[in-house]
């Protein structure tokens, strides 16, 4: 391992040294194509942040791909229904590892405004992995930005090697997510608990 | 009115260039929930002979969040904000509905400085509404990216002046019954007047370059024909009923609100095909900048809101009522029935881009797959105003 | 401008001149909205819209809203307050009202200009006859709304040509917007200031066991 100290000086002197994993996550993190996938209002702030104002290629994710074979990343931008759960979850298995979700806004963390309603999923997060959470309704552009740059300095600090290292270079890992069906009342299996342990709530008296 | 058959478009049999028959199946297509043309989470269940679509039957409900069960559960200031989350490019023009039917229901008076910034703000979200639409609608035909960057470009600027005025870009909750929340901003309208200003440059631009384009002419022209009797018996409303040449206008109709003060003509189609929907848009951007241009000159002082409504503890007598405005996708109708509690007994919404997609397999029928899409973009869904 | 439409008793009469043996009866609104409203009973109720629509005084062409009310079954009280033996007693009778579905219809007339005439038809009750006639018939545009309301409601239309349902999928059983529909327990985890839904997730567990 070279030290960092001689590195930043090599560098000064215009000689590069890096390792493996640093080039193989700068190349991963600085090129993350996300699914064109909208749900509801969030999208729209999503086509804003990829438009000329925003402008999302400044951080190599202006490459929206309509089909998940070729997509990274998967931004849920919106309010998951129980009618659109299976198909999320559908998407996602569809996309080659490795793969990363971005719930944006309230009603893809938690349901948001719409969480009373009958046929509102309560969070992705009870069917799929997700790596950021951006609050807000809708977040604004600069919200997305911000969210994208943190997924990116995810990728930049994944180790290759290790008991720590990412889902898509430990063979035992799923890469795939048990898809929900339609129940006469609710999905079935509503959530995968597999996945999603919420913090036990205690009851008082 | 009679419906056309599906077997009345079905081409086979096929005979080769010697003559021989062709054996084919028809083939079942399922576009969307996602698909990058179908402007969010909308379904058609497409029956294609070739490419020429033989059925189709419209899927929803994927977006179907429960509004009116959760908005019969809230008061009726808390339903303000999910309004605004109804139909995502126009939450001003959903609140102004919203607050007329509320209004109708209690008897409530808006003052007339609220009523000139209704005006304003509507015709405003008209604007960037009808600016995004012409932007999808060409990314549907292939003409990926520059026309939506260039409709972004200017909707921002009207998003802009939303910002500072209601402190959110797309999710306004401004409106309140009996007027508006807060009054306009220090140098607000000298900025809207700018903003106005400047807009027939741009869409001199816009029209110089897509208008007259042959291309967008050869694939519009002609597609998805709609009759006048149809579009009426259908309750197709808004741009895509006055492109089939039916004057109605409920800004015209109604009079609701202070339009009788204004001066602005309601733009007719001949053909009612998607090349006449995108420019009746074109024009009404036209005749929502000459309203702007008035209510920009002649708006008065005063107060924003009426002094006697009661925002919180609101109790309407029993009854019920109707309150409808033209909204940027059509008619915009909210039915409340009240029964003296502080929660509406029904709330239902009627939700123009909905009831405009029930004669999409009409339009759509005996032309190709590739035409569908533009037929599907040109009248104009939000998924969040179709499923509620 | 806006032809003025007949006030709403001088419809009725004339509904009825024109179609012998239809009933039909006026529902009053309050004072403020002033939107009456015309009932026809199911049976009738094709050949009266028939008429609405076709009548060159009328012409209400297109159906602009279609949607459902629910009435559950309610209990009415009636104090009645007597004097027996010189001392006030006060009885109490409930009486059961039975509750119906109703489907309400707002019509325009787009070349006349002018509207609401509001149309409305009752069920027998909430259970096994929720039958109503189907408007799409004479109106195109009822089509997918009355779709809507079978599905969140339960109402059935008779002589609809694609009664399935719209929003919710195929095989979901229950009809959400009655009002004695209960949603699903999901409420697990919620941390929220929303003190229903914190109700709701409190409801969710099971009260933990008095200690000894």
């Amino acid at each position: 391992m070279i030290d960092e100290g001689l590195k930043n000086e090599l560098a000064k002197q215009g000689v590069v040294a890096t390792s493996l994993q640093e080039l193989y996550n700068w190349g991963r993190s600085n090129s993350v194509w996300p699914l064109s996938f909208g749900l509801a209002c969030c999208a729209i702030e999503m086509i804003a942040a990829s438009m000329s104002r925003w402008d999302i290629s400044r951080f190599g994710s202006e490459v929206f791909r309509p089909s998940p074979r070729q997509a990274d990343l998967m931004i849920v931008a919106g309010t998951v229904t129980k009618k659109m759960a299976p198909q999320v979850v559908r998407l996602y298995n569809q996309m080659p590892e490795p793969k990363y979700v971005i719930a944006m806004g309230a009603c893809a963390i938690s349901g948001g405004p719409f969480k009373q309603g009958y046929n509102v999923l309560k969070g992705i997060d009870r069917l799929l992995p997700v790596d950021i959470h951006i609050p807000g309704c809708p977040p604004r552009p600069e919200a997305l930005l911000h969210a994208l740059i943190a997924l990116q300095e995810k990728i930049a600090g994944e180790k290759l090697t290790g008991p720590n290292r990412p889902r898509h270079l430990r063979a035992d890992a799923p890469s795939e997510f048990p898809v929900p069906e339609f129940g006469p009342h609710d999905l079935v299996p509503p959530k995968n608990d597999a996945l999603w342990k919420p913090i036990p709530f205690v009851r008082a008296g | 009115m009679n419906r056309p058959t599906p077997e009345s478009f079905v081409v086979r049999p096929r005979v080769d260039h010697e003559g021989t028959e062709l054996e084919g199946d028809m083939l079942e297509v399922s576009m969307g929930p996602q698909h990058p043309s179908t402007h969010g989470v909308f379904r058609m269940d497409v029956v294609l002979d070739g490419e020429t679509v033989v059925k189709l039957k419209p899927v929803f409900g994927y977006l179907h969040r429960n509004h009116e069960k959760i908005a019969e559960g809230t008061s009726y200031l808390g339903s303000m904000p999910y309004t605004d989350r109804l139909d995502y490019f126009c939450s001003l023009t959903n609140n102004w509905a919203y607050a007329l039917a509320v209004e109708r229901l209690a008897g409530l008076q808006v003052p007339e400085r609220a009523e000139y910034i209704r005006v304003i703000t509507a015709e405003l979200t008209r604007l960037q509404n009808h600016v995004g639409l012409c932007g999808f609608l060409l990314q549907d035909m292939g003409a990926l990216g520059t026309p939506l960057m260039w409709a972004f470009r200017q909707r921002e600027k009207v998003l802009d002046l939303f910002e500072s005025l209601t402190g959110a870009r797309m999710m306004c909750n401004y409106m309140r019954f009996g007027g508006c929340r807060c009054d306009l901003p220090a140098g607000w309208l000298e900025q809207a007047r700018t903003v106005v200003a400047d807009f027939p440059a741009f869409l001199r631009e816009f029209e110089t370059l897509l208008s007259g384009n042959e291309i967008l002419m050869a694939r519009t022209q002609g597609v998805g024909r709609l009759s006048p009797e149809l579009a009426v018996a259908g309750s197709v409303t808004g741009p895509m009923l006055r492109a089939s040449g039916v004057d109605y206008d409920v800004r015209k109709v109604d009079r609701y609100g202070i339009y009788d003060r204004f001066e602005f003509r309601v733009p007719l189609g001949d053909h009612g095909d998607v090349y006449d929907r995108y420019m009746i848009r074109v024009l009404e951007m036209h005749e929502s900048l000459a309203i702007l241009r008035q209510a920009l000159k002649g708006i008065p002082g005063g107060p924003v809101i009426d002094p006697k409504a009661k925002l919180r503890g609101f109790r309407p007598k029993p009854g019920e009522s109707y309150g409808r405005i033209e909204g940027p996708k059509g008619e915009l109708g909210f039915y409340l029935v009240s029964d003296g509690g502080p929660n509406p007994y029904r709330y239902r919404i009627r939700p123009p881009s909905f009831i405009n997609l029930t004669l999409l397999e009409d339009m759509c029928l005996g032309r190709s797959i590739a035409d569908a899409v533009i037929i599907l973009g040109s009248v104009d869904i939000v998924l969040g105003e179709v499923d509620r | 401008m806006a032809m003025p439409l007949p006030v709403l008793e001088e419809l009725k009469s004339l509904l009825e001149a024109a179609l012998p043996g239809v009933r039909t009866e006026l529902v009053p609104n309050g004072p403020v909205p002033a939107q009456a409203s015309l009932r026809v009973a199911p049976t009738d109720a094709d050949a009266a819209a028939r008429f609405l629509r076709d009548d060159p005084r009328l012409r209400l062409d297109t159906c602009s809203n279609v949607t459902g009310i629910d009435w559950p079954d309610r209990e009415e009280k009636t104090t009645s307050k007597a004097i027996v033996d010189g001392v006030e007693k006060e009885t109490v009778e409930i009486r059961r009202v039975p509750g119906y579905l109703e489907v309400v219809y707002h019509l325009y007339s787009v070349s006349l200009k002018h509207g609401p005439v509001i149309l409305r038809q009752r069920t027998a009750n909430r259970g096994d006859d929720c039958t109503v006639a189907s408007l799409t018939p004479v109106w195109r545009g009822c089509e997918f709304q009355e779709r809507e309301v079978y599905d969140l409601f339960g109402v059935r239309f008779a002589g609809h040509p694609d009664l399935r349902r719209i929003l919710m999928w195929e095989g979901f059983l229950d009809h959400p917007m009655r009002r004695d529909y209960v949603a699903p327990d999901d409420h697990e985890y919620e941390p929220t200031p929303h003190d229903e839904v914190l109700a709701l997730a409190k409801a969710h567990y099971p009260a933990p066991e008095a200690k000894p």
